[in-house]
């Protein structure tokens, strides 16, 4: 006993490498194996709050930019309205229902931080807990999908950017309502993959890919972007679909976080069949 | 020695700032990511104790991983670095300057030996970090290419900053 403690205090410096090293595999193979962000994460308020400081720093150079992006959406918001309030005129609804009252509501959040070169890329946001904001909830801009929230803490949350290859959202294709699940490429930040889009389908390249709501976490029809180029791989009935994305990742400002109202519902309602 | 410890503190932080707030930003054709606030672990002194060193390297690894939601694959790298970077001194000075308890910068070690010490030390701990971040074989060549790329990044980038701190 004796001589096994003088062998590991004369080795004390291969040891703790040793120690230091399993834990650092245990936290990177935890990590990998299970789909869910650590304690060790971004959404802590310390880290949030430095991100926070440097990104207002950051604004000032982008303030142009972001205006005209604001104004064009305000734009092409306005005019939805106008033809929804023709629609009204023509057909007027005396009672309105409260039952279709809308399931999704939206929180506009400012970007603190924000990647596009690694294999795994996440994003933060200056909203939290006290804004009402929880994980799984989805994370849009003018331009389309950006990420889902995956940790919150009282002002700050983090998610997973699409371009992040543990995403997959459910997509379809609006031409032909064929739908697969779009997964990041892992190799340049305006393009991804669309899979499991079978072979009898027909596709074109500029054809828009759209969420398919299937997930309970995006509205149906939020833009992702345009198939790029496809081809079929020998021996699979699936396409092999690029898609270009639509959202600038290199420029995200502001973003809105996306929560559904009855998303706990349909969560409860599907678990039902998973007994039968 | 307090004087020390209050620059390296300040070196610390510093290092990890300019890490996560500038350098993860540096959003170039998305293949290169510099990372050079092992440069931390390059400039401690040759004497420093063993524990100490891992200790500090796990320290680093981990608030950069903090930063950047990738638990364990900074630390992992960087504590493999501070376990190799005695053999790499022993490797590329000689003993006297070791004993003197002399910092291995550029001034101490001379042009040759320092480039010698931080391709080395880059080399090995972007080896483990890229392959831990993308934690599979099965796009070995694309990820070799990132490697590579942002080895010489790095390796540029933390010899100019010896250049702008040792300029006297």
């Amino acid at each position: 006993m004796r001589s096994l403690f003088r062998f590991l205090l004369r080795n004390y410096f291969v040891m703790m490498f040793l120690i230091l090293e399993i834990i650092s595999v245990i936290l990177i193979v935890s990590y990998n194996n299970y789909q869910r962000v650590t304690f060790i994460n971004s959404s802590n308020n310390l880290v949030g709050s430095i991100y926070n400081r440097f990104s207002t720093l950051d604004d000032y150079f982008s303030l142009g930019r972001t205006n005209a992006r604001l104004a064009a959406e305000n734009a092409s918001l306005r005019k939805q309205l106008q033809l929804r309030i023709a629609l009204q005129e023509k057909y007027p609804v005396n009672r309105p229902d409260t039952v279709d009252a809308p399931a999704y509501y939206f929180t506009s959040a400012k970007v603190i931080s924000n990647s596009v070169n690694k294999q795994s890329n996440y994003i933060s946001l200056n909203k939290g807990s006290r804004h009402g904001i929880k994980p799984d909830m989805g994370i849009i801009d003018a331009d389309g999908v950006v990420g889902v929230i995956t940790s919150v803490s009282p002002n700050y949350s983090t998610g997973l950017s699409l371009l992040n290859r543990r995403l997959s959202i459910p997509a379809k294709i609006t031409k032909n309502n064929a739908f697969g699940a779009l997964v990041w490429d892992g190799e340049h930040y305006n393009t991804a993959d669309l899979k499991e889009i079978p072979f009898h389908i027909m596709v074109n390249v500029g054809d828009t890919v759209v969420t398919s709501g299937y997930s309970n976490i995006f509205p149906e029809g939020i833009m992702i972007g345009t198939i790029k180029n496809y081809d079929v791989e020998s021996g699979t009935n699936f396409y092999n679909i690029k898609v270009e994305l639509s959202t600038n990742f290199k420029t995200l400002k502001y973003v809105e976080v996306v929560k559904n109202t009855k998303r706990a519902e349909l969560i409860k309602l599907e678990s039902n069949n998973v007994g039968e | 020695m307090i004087k020390d410890f209050g620059k390296y503190v300040i070196m610390f932080i510093v290092l990890v700032l300019v890490q996560v707030l500038i350098l993860d930003n540096i959003q170039f054709s998305g293949l290169v990511n510099p990372y050079i606030y092992i440069l931390f672990i390059l400039l401690l002194p040759f004497t420093i104790p063993g524990y100490f060193l891992l200790g500090l390297s796990f320290l680093l690894g981990i608030s950069i991983d903090i930063f950047n939601n990738t638990p364990g694959v900074h630390a992992g790298a960087t504590v493999l670095l501070g376990f190799l970077r005695p053999g790499v001194a022993q490797l590329i000075s000689s003993r006297e300057i070791i004993e003197k308890g002399n910092t291995p910068n550029m001034r101490q070690l001379g042009f040759a030996s320092f480039i010698k010490y931080t391709v080395i030390s880059v080399l090995v701990h972007h080896l483990f970090l890229f392959y831990a971040e993308t934690f599979s074989f099965s796009d070995f060549f694309e990820t070799f290419l990132r490697y590579i790329l942002s080895s010489v990044f790095s390796i540029v980038i933390i010899l100019a900053s010896q250049f702008i701190v040792f300029k006297n």
